[in-house]
């Protein structure tokens, strides 16, 4: 959640966190402050959200969170992007982060997204990238003592550029298992997909793609916001007469990704066929 | 077996033989004519100079080798000198020519490498050490890559010192982390390489001892906190320990199963009775052969979780550290 979110109550005023809890749900707390473009560079960014965290950490334990979320980004291209001062610069700052999350109570996320943009650099292009980048992020984990057990790592899957044909699910999978075995220690527990810019069907069928190589040391599966939320606020539309179909999409989208996890997941999607669900990237920081 | 002409002559000086080419063959001639050795050995390293020697019939020992299922391998490093700047540590040297030399040695027959570094933690071990260990393992794997040969990476952790085994595990994530850095950096495939690391135990001349259970415990922690699951093979160093404490800590490791295959690669471990057997009489090679397969077949067996000690004889049991070893 954001930080506004986490202390909302529903109508009725109960608490949106005890809402949760009592589905099973454990809350999150996103808890960097945005991104801030690095100087120099390309278009790259740097995300913030350092000062005072440990501090805020506290507040966010107290209010009923119990995982925090950071996210880094990383352009790239056919040669230049990333430079390796995005590298260095985002490695850090979710390796500070973890730390301080751990030391406050809250499973750090770490999210590397290497983001899909435009271009046609190859599928091959984004797995060396993204293993460069996993490589940076571990090696500075493991630097400020960082427990793998005790986080979780939510990494693009891996995909050629937007002007390049949508890859097959079993293209994705064999390169995206091949990148998380190649950078990923078997400590870590889980590693949590991000959407990214995929269609909601194309999420889940990737996601249902990659079980074929399973066992796998950590389990592969999903955190979803976009392949989640897209057509669901759609059908909402703000409309108060729309608000259970909107639930009932939500409802189904978590259900075929859940099945898919487990490399079960048979169809009809509920939202087929859809186009990639792109977004610019905000710069200026959250909190806004 | 891989052991320089210098260290090789400290084994056979042991058994009261003289330091002599020929000396060296008839031992290394022992080891790969023993019957049925591949039933236990999938890999055997050698030395540049028992690369190129034959049995003394004339046959080729790479031929030997590969008739026998066992794929040759080759050490590559030039040895250990004194690290400049650093805490009296060492680094290894062998980069030099390394990219002609492998393709040579991959005419001749070899199919994998070795390069044995070596991290002291009574000196440290410094970050100039550390980062130096892993920068000379990854461009040696590099180019042992580019010329065909699978590289066997080992930065190992020395046994001296007091250190108890918390302390080992805190060096061994520190070395291994940067080593898989430096891997990385150097765009090496990691479904290519095998790993040759120490066991994470206490110090040598620490006074906590563990069980053979701990033993496996902190390791497996330390590799699955640092090894990719990518890496197909984890062949564990002896470094010292006595042959049987070496395959029981390597039982202690395959009770379960791991992300990557959890086997060994002994030199000390495997030949101290063949040696003492042996003791350089042509009528005592059948005897020595036949030690070399109980202990190729106890490893064996450990590295499928399936050993038990019973039976081993007291020689076996005698722990081979020496202080300040070099080989």
């Amino acid at each position: 959640m954001f930080e506004e979110t986490l202390f909302q109550s529903s109508r009725a005023g109960e608490q949106f966190v005890d809402i949760l809890k009592k589905q099973g749900i454990v809350p999150g707390i996103k808890v960097d402050t945005g991104l801030q473009p690095i100087d120099g560079t390309d278009g790259e960014t740097a995300t913030q959200g350092l000062d005072g965290l440990a501090d805020r950490c506290k507040r966010y334990y107290e209010q009923g969170a119990r995982f925090a979320k950071w996210r880094a980004v990383l352009k790239v291209d056919s040669d230049k992007c990333p430079s390796s001062t995005a590298i260095l610069e985002n490695a850090h700052g979710l390796a500070r982060y973890a730390q301080i999350a751990q030391a406050n109570g809250l499973v750090p996320i770490v999210e590397p997204e290497v983001t899909l943009g435009p271009g046609d650099y190859s599928i091959e292009r984004t797995a060396y990238v993204s293993e460069k980048v996993n490589s940076h992020v571990f090696r500075l984990l493991n630097e400020y003592n960082v427990i793998l057990e005790g986080i979780l790592l939510k990494p693009n899957m891996i995909l050629p550029g937007l002007d390049v044909p949508t890859p097959s699910p079993e293209e994705v999978a064999k390169y995206t298992v091949r990148t998380m075995l190649r950078s990923v220690p078997a400590a870590v527990p889980g590693i949590h997909f991000l959407s990214g810019g995929m269609s909601e069907e194309e999420a889940t069928l990737n996601l249902q793609a990659l079980q074929a190589y399973g066992p796998t040391p950590w389990s592969l599966t999903f955190s979803y916001g976009r392949a989640l939320q897209s057509s669901t606020l759609k059908i909402w539309s703000g409309k108060e007469s729309s608000w259970k179909a909107a639930q009932e999409r939500l409802v189904a989208l978590a259900k075929a990704n859940s099945e898919a996890q487990l490399g079960k997941y048979a169809g009809p999607h509920p939202s087929p066929g859809g186009a990639r669900i792109l977004q610019a990237l905000r710069l200026g920081g959250a909190g806004k | 077996m891989d052991e320089s002409n210098a260290t090789c002559g400290k084994r056979l000086a042991s058994i009261g033989l003289e330091n002599t080419e020929a000396n060296r063959q008839a031992y290394r001639e022992l080891l790969v004519t023993t019957p049925g050795l591949g039933d236990y050995i999938s890999g055997a390293i050698l030395f540049e100079e028992t690369l190129y020697q034959s049995t003394l019939a004339g046959k080729k020992f790479v031929d030997c080798l590969k008739e026998a299922g066992i794929a040759p391998g080759i050490k590559v490093d030039k040895g250990l000198v004194p690290l400049a700047g650093s805490n009296d540590e060492s680094w290894c040297q062998g980069l030099d020519g390394l990219a002609a030399r492998s393709a040579e040695y991959y005419k001749q027959g070899a199919r994998f490498a070795k390069w044995r570094t070596v991290v002291s933690i009574p000196n440290g071990p410094s970050r100039l050490a550390v980062v130096e260990a892993a920068w000379g393992l990854a461009r040696y794997a590099a180019i042992s890559q580019e010329n065909g040969l699978v590289p066997i990476v080992e930065p190992e952790i020395l046994l001296d010192g007091e250190h108890n085994i918390d302390r080992t595990l805190a060096v061994a994530e520190e070395v291994w982390s940067e080593v898989f850095y430096q891997l990385a950096n150097n765009n090496v495939m990691f479904e290519g390489i095998l790993l040759k690391p120490s066991m994470v135990t206490p110090g040598a001349e620490c006074k906590e001892r563990v069980t053979p259970e701990v033993v496996a415990e902190y390791t497996l922690k330390m590799l699955k906190r640092r090894v990719p699951p990518a890496v197909p093979g984890i062949m564990f160093l002896s470094g010292g320990q006595s042959e049987v404490e070496a395959t029981l800590n390597l039982n202690a490791m395959n009770q379960s199963p791991n992300p990557w295959h959890v086997s060994f690669s002994y030199a000390r471990a495997l030949q101290n009775t063949v040696l003492k057997t042996w003791g350089g009489n042509p009528e005592k090679v059948k005897a020595a052969q036949t030690a070399l397969l109980i202990r190729a077949k106890a490893n064996s067996l450990a590295q499928l979780g399936k050993y038990s000690a019973e039976g081993e004889s007291e020689e076996a049991k005698k722990g081979m550290f020496v202080a300040n070893y070099t080989y």
